[in-house]
């Protein structure tokens, strides 16, 4: 049997053997996965549901490398999306090396990602949405879990709008949001105006007397059925995200209004309830199991591509991954308003494959075009490849950190375990737009202040049990807060405030003492307020007075009590 | 359990005022005087057998609040009991504890059928994360009780 070292090898004697002919691979991998075949589907039923979540504003295609630690804890140990690398192939018996091992898993990424090209760009998105419709008329829904509208520098420029256009284009049916909200209470209200589709965000209340504030529930008619969506709003979107930005609203999970909802959409008339979700697949795998009458639930949030659906009991959760990465098509067959068969599809978007769309090509190429010039500006090259999404530090937030270090004078450096943000491979140059796409949040202010080593404690212990709390009501926030200057060891399976250990200040190999106050850099402070010249602008000068990047994997993180499928090796 | 506020349509917060003008007593506890780093779940015990004697089932109290506060400062709380409220079977107190503040007691809410419905809401001070205890006294004299974890994080980092 091959064992993965030895895959490694071949892998790298397969690259060599290619390498100088990059552009035949590439060519190889145009031929052997055509449009067809990523359309390829036996339908099913009478609706398909298509959906897609965590685009981040990315119109364009991308690399993004799947996380190589994504550790379950409690009741969601071992199970998707707690896979990662070889763990996922074996799970769902992908082979290394093919496309699905690219598009779905971390597992020898810097050399694939070479072979198949780059994934989304929502032009081909377009083409296949409408080749779907086209092949069920009438029987096809398009939803989006959120986070639509924040993650790139046009949609930061352009506070939303180019999404809220480009997403009107592909003919969204419903939406609901969680970063979308951070452009403020005002423009929130601007941009759901212009959508020509409902937002539905059923969870969100007004914080002086409790109303609803958004539609919550929408009943389309497709296939001779009558559809319920129900949309289901980021819970944590204050906390996680600053609350000052939205003052007016209040979120929450509202179990009891979920079923509430789903009762009055059956009681209405409905055969299929569909929750729309931002709650991310922990979170949707319990609701799942405390509430009745949802058909399926929508995932998001969490960015987890899984190739299957995964069933609660009579639930069917669909995970569609991030960035455009992906389509889910979802074929369901009902009889007397119960689902009695499914058929299910995780499509990665091949951009060398799919033939853009012409008329969303224009109209990305329109939004971009007044900012080509800022976009394209080369600041640096990284030797190595610089990628974020993981539970710990990626070599992206490494170099943020970095730059906080030596920009700011700090001694430790602390950046937000956001799950966007694409990967940029060994070679290729740092443009602006790739820094942006790390970085484009509407409170970017670095902070620089001085923190006890007690203080710093405590706040590595709260991150990580909203991380690694067992019951994932109370994970409200993204991945472990990265660091810079700083090592430790964490112990996942231990309660809150006995998780970190080992502390160490890299600069002097000391201890971090509890008494002690540390100069520390930080960004994404929730807090009104924060002062600091904007992180983008931090990062930037770093990297183009450094010219060349070279992050090789640090090993700051030593993790124990972790279910080991959820931790790989990879490429 | 439900985080929902609105647990019970039929009472709006304007309901709630009406009737706390018209019958519920509220009795707010923390005084000011020097307070102690935090509760522990032993000071709430001994508060609550202050306020009634005997030892609590849990049950019939359903205590409605976020897993994870928005703001500490002002969380929401809705507690409802299972009962009729008729003369022959009410609630006759709810005592609220808390074991993260300075003090454990937060509040005596006495209720009597003239109420219709045991339910109380209103908001309250965590200063970290802890867990929220009630007691239910009926007037047969049986105590119930429920707990809830109330998370109070830093935030950020949100995804």
């Amino acid at each position: 049997m091959l064992s993965r070292r030895d895959f490694l090898q071949v892998a790298a004697a397969a690259t060599v053997l290619t390498g100088a002919s990059g552009s035949f691979a590439r060519a190889a991998a145009r031929q052997t996965i055509t449009q067809r075949d990523l359309l390829r589907f036996d339908a099913l039923g009478q609706v398909t549901l298509l959906h897609f979540g965590d685009i981040h504003a990315h119109l364009m295609p991308l690399d993004y490398r799947e996380p190589s630690i994504n550790i379950g804890v409690g009741p969601d140990a071992g199970l998707p999306p707690h896979l990662t690398g070889e763990h996922v192939l074996r799970a769902f018996k992908i082979a290394p090396g093919s496309p699905e091992a690219y598009a779905f898993t971390c597992a020898d990424f810097s050399s694939l990602a070479r072979s198949y090209g780059r994934l989304g760009g929502l032009d081909r998105i377009a083409t296949l949405v409408k080749a779907i419709r086209a092949e069920r008329p009438g029987k096809t829904l398009l939803l989006d879990s959120g986070d639509t509208w924040q993650g790139t520098y046009t949609s930061l420029q352009e506070r939303g709008a180019d999404m809220v256009r480009a997403m009107n284009a592909l003919g969204v049916d419903a939406m609901t949001a969680h970063w979308d909200f951070t452009y403020g209470t005002d423009r929130v209200k601007e941009l759901v105006g212009k959508l020509e589709f409902p937002f539905l965000c059923g969870n969100v209340q007004d914080t002086t007397w409790g109303n609803w504030a958004f539609d919550g529930t929408k009943i389309f008619e497709r296939g001779g059925l009558r559809v319920a969506v129900i949309g289901q709003a980021f819970p944590y979107t204050p906390i996680a995200n600053p609350a000052w930005l939205i003052p007016e609203w209040t979120f929450g999970i509202h179990e009891r209004h979920v079923q509430d909802q789903a009762d009055k959409a059956r009681a209405s008339g409905a055969d299929l309830v569909v929750l729309l979700s931002h709650d991310g697949f922990d979170v949707d795998r319990k609701l799942a199991a405390r509430v009745t009458g949802v058909d399926v639930i929508l995932t998001g949030h969490t960015h987890d591509a899984i190739p299957q659906a995964v069933a609660v009991g009579k639930t069917l959760l669909i995970a569609s991954g991030s960035h455009g990465k992906f389509l889910s098509r979802l074929d369901l067959e009902v009889r007397e308003r119960h689902v009695v068969d499914y058929r299910f599809r995780l499509i990665p978007v091949f951009s060398d494959a799919v033939e853009p769309d012409p008329a969303m090509q224009a109209l990305i190429a329109e939004i971009r075009r007044p900012y080509q010039a800022e976009l394209d500006r080369v600041l640096g090259r990284t030797d190595t490849m610089l990628y974020r999404r993981g539970n710990f530090n990626g070599t992206f937030d490494d170099l943020i950190c970095d730059a906080l270090l030596a920009e700011r004078d700090a001694e430790i450096a602390l950046s937000p375990g956001f799950r966007w943000g694409p990967t940029l491979l060994a070679g290729q140059e740092i443009r602006l737009e790739d820094l942006y796409a790390q970085t484009a949040i509407t409170y970017p202010a670095a902070y620089r202040q001085t923190m006890t080593g007690a203080a710093l404690k405590a706040a590595m212990e709260d991150i990580a049990d909203n991380l690694f709390n067992p019951d994932p009501y109370y994970q409200q926030g993204g991945d472990m807060v990265r660091v810079g200057g700083l090592s430790y060891a964490i112990d996942v399976s231990k309660p809150m405030g006995q998780r970190i250990s080992e502390m160490t200040l890299l600069r002097n190999g000391q201890p971090i003492d509890p008494s002690k106050s540390y100069m520390v850099a930080g960004w994404a402070s929730v807090k009104q307020g924060t002062q600091g010249p904007p992180i983008f602008d931090v990062v930037r000068s770093y990297v183009e007075r450094q010219k060349i990047v070279k992050i090789p994997p640090r090993q700051l993180v030593r993790v124990t009590g972790a279910d080991p499928r959820g931790i790989a090796a990879c490429g | 359990m439900s985080n929902d506020p609105r647990v019970l349509p039929a009472m709006t917060r304007r309901d709630l005022v009406l009737a706390a003008g018209g019958g519920v007593l509220a009795t707010l506890v923390a005084g000011l005087f020097p307070l102690p780093a935090s509760a522990d779940p032993n000071d709430v015990k001994k508060w609550l057998s202050t306020v009634a004697s005997g030892t609590p089932t849990p049950g019939k109290i359903t205590i409605g609040a976020p897993d994870i506060a928005e703001n500490g400062n002002v969380v929401p709380i809705t507690l409802s009991v299972d009962s009729p409220m008729t003369e022959q079977s009410y609630v006759k107190s709810i005592a609220i504890a808390a074991d993260g503040n300075p003090l454990p007691g937060v509040a005596i809410v006495d209720l009597s059928p003239a109420n219709g419905k045991a339910e109380v809401q209103f908001r309250m001070r965590l200063a970290k994360t802890q867990t929220v205890t009630a007691v239910a006294l009926m007037n047969d004299n049986s105590l119930w009780s429920a707990a809830k974890t109330i998370k109070v994080t830093i935030g950020g980092c949100g995804g």
